[in-house]
């Protein structure tokens, strides 16, 4: 076990479609989180940004523009770049040099500005670069891997479109009650069965919107948090890790998956391993927990994350939804924040968004999302390419 | 008009549909076989290969799962903006003998609700894209004894 870091400060600029830069959003968040801890910009020692980067492209080196936009004060600097996982690296990256003693006080910022529509790569001729090549050759836009992995768990588990529904509907209600969420309105299983179909078998509603929005958190070493007189949310655990060979869960932007004819397949498969490596480092299990944050990109893949960070067994996901247990309320709410469904994506924000949500459910600030007495909570996220990320975080 | 492969090197013997198949490596040291082809590097950790020979895939397989895309795709997908949206399918299969999935859209005419997980299907050579010089050639796969 690594020790405890503390969260001081947790902030946002609301999600929607603003139009504006990213930065903006950025530092609205920061600023939010730096009063929320009750400290200047000025105390902060390091700044780490979690990149704004689409598609594997060179974007924005989100530390430096942060640091710029508050204001330079000569804070070490560090921006880190995982797809969606990047906020959840942001942490880590932050744990560490608050762990070795290389910075008291850190600021982690991730902001995003997204186009409309689908994701789709920059311009230009990029043969040798995979997520080039899937669209390219496929056609092949996120939600058809959405939908691909819908398809075999109703074909594999007998999960049902009206199960999916059951998800956005859950979401829609609990996002209906959160400030920061871009859709705010409860939604019927009736009006997901009557969107448009995207990609078979998942309709509009199944799938995440893509958004603007900004996250930030203040995190301290536990010893600041003692001299700065608060009892904060601590983070216990900081999983990043990676998938195992052969990976035969197949994955974006991938055209096939390894081979497991020669060597047998791990006993865990990757997304199970990433909440698995976080239970460990922090000494837990899923009964420990009091809700939990999972990037549900889909309807259907919040199922399979119930399933993933051990919630149920492999197969009764939709189970435990029908039985209301993951709705607020329930024995396990998960996505009290109303989750992708009710935020859209911006990615590098996304990871801390839901750190930012286990700070006010843990300290019981959640209004009317509010788990009650929450004591521990699990946030699990996978990023483009190979990039696993979970945070379990405890009062 | 010139035929040119979507992307060289991943499929050979275009135009044969009786010997055309995917192309992937095979590393001489531990026999792991991959694709898309590595070349230079094995990728199994536990084997530090780097001598890769070019191997055909199974012409055959199962259905893993599948879905189809009702929108338009961005850019590089090639698509003429002008044309109404023609909605393609995108099968992932499971190849037998190389126990790994492999995507491809499906043979035009096959939709989504003519497929089933655990189907048997057949690769077949298929065309992305032409204009009026050149047709960009791929693979695509097709329900065994299905339409053609």
């Amino acid at each position: 076990m690594t020790e405890d870091i503390a969260v001081l400060g947790a902030g946002m600029h609301p999600w929607g479609k603003w139009g504006r830069d990213f930065a903006e959003y950025g530092t609205v968040a920061a600023r939010a989180a730096l009063a929320d801890a009750q400290l200047d910009w000025c105390d902060v020692r390091l700044v780490v940004g979690a990149d704004t980067v689409r598609c594997g492209y060179p974007g924005h080196v989100a530390g430096a523009t942060f640091a710029r936009a508050l204001g330079w004060q000569g804070a070490r600097v560090s921006s880190v770049y995982a797809a969606c996982a990047s906020g959840a690296q942001a942490i880590n990256t932050a744990r560490a040099q608050i762990l070795a003693g290389m910075a008291d006080v850190a600021l982690v910022v991730g902001a995003d500005a997204a186009p409309k529509g689908f994701f789709a790569p920059a311009g230009g001729d990029r043969p040798d670069d995979p997520d080039w090549l899937r669209f390219r050759v496929l056609g092949a836009t996120n939600p058809v891997y959405f939908g691909l992995f819908a398809r075999r768990r109703m074909a594999q588990l007998g999960d049902t479109p009206e199960d999916f529904a059951l998800v956005k509907v859950k979401n829609a209600a609990a996002g209906a009650a959160n400030p920061n969420a871009r859709y705010r309105k409860a939604v019927t299983a009736g009006e997901v069965a009557a969107s448009p179909v995207v990609a078979d078998p998942l309709r509009l509603l199944d799938i995440c919107a893509t958004s603007d929005g900004a996250a930030a958190l203040v995190l301290s070493s536990m010893a600041f948090a003692r001299r700065h007189g608060v009892a904060p949310v601590r983070i216990r655990a900081v999983s990043t890790v990676t998938p195992r060979y052969p990976r035969t869960a197949l994955d974006l932007p991938d055209f096939a998956t390894d081979s497991a004819a020669l060597v047998p397949p791990p006993e865990v498969g990757f997304r199970a391993s990433i909440a698995a490596a976080a239970y460990e480092e922090a000494g837990t299990g899923p009964a420990d927990l009091d809700l939990a944050e999972v990037y549900d990109l889909s309807t259907a893949l919040e199922l399979e994350w119930y399933e993933d960070v051990g919630l149920c067994p492999v197969g009764e996901g939709a189970k435990l939804l029908r039985e209301g247990a993951t709705a607020l309320g329930g024995r396990i709410p998960v996505n009290p924040s109303g989750g992708l469904a009710s935020f859209g994506e911006a990615v590098p924000a996304q990871a801390l968004a839901q750190v930012c949500e286990l700070t006010w459910q843990l300290r019981g600030q959640a209004g009317e999302r509010q788990v009650r007495a929450a004591r521990c909570g699990l946030a699990a996220n996978q990023g483009l390419f190979g990039h696993g990320s979970a945070v379990i975080a405890v009062r | 008009m010139k035929r040119i492969p979507v992307v060289p090197g991943w499929f050979g013997a275009d135009g044969d549909p009786d010997r055309f198949r995917l192309l992937g490596t095979r590393c001489r040291s531990c026999g792991a076989v991959f694709f898309p082809r590595a070349d230079a590097f094995c990728r199994n950790p536990a084997c530090d290969g780097t001598e890769l020979d070019e191997t055909p895939l199974s012409r055959t397989g199962t259905v893993w799962s599948y879905t189809d895309s009702r929108y338009r795709p961005p850019a590089p997908y090639p698509s003429d903006p002008d044309l109404p949206w023609e909605p393609f399918t995108v099968v992932a299969v499971e190849l037998d003998e190389e126990r790994m999935v492999v995507l491809g859209q499906a043979a035009p005419g096959v939709t989504a609700a003519g497929l089933a997980v655990g189907m048997a299907v057949e690769l077949v050579p298929g065309v992305l894209h032409q204009d009026a010089e050149q047709v960009w050639t791929t693979w695509h796969w097709r329900p065994l004894g299905g339409p053609a």
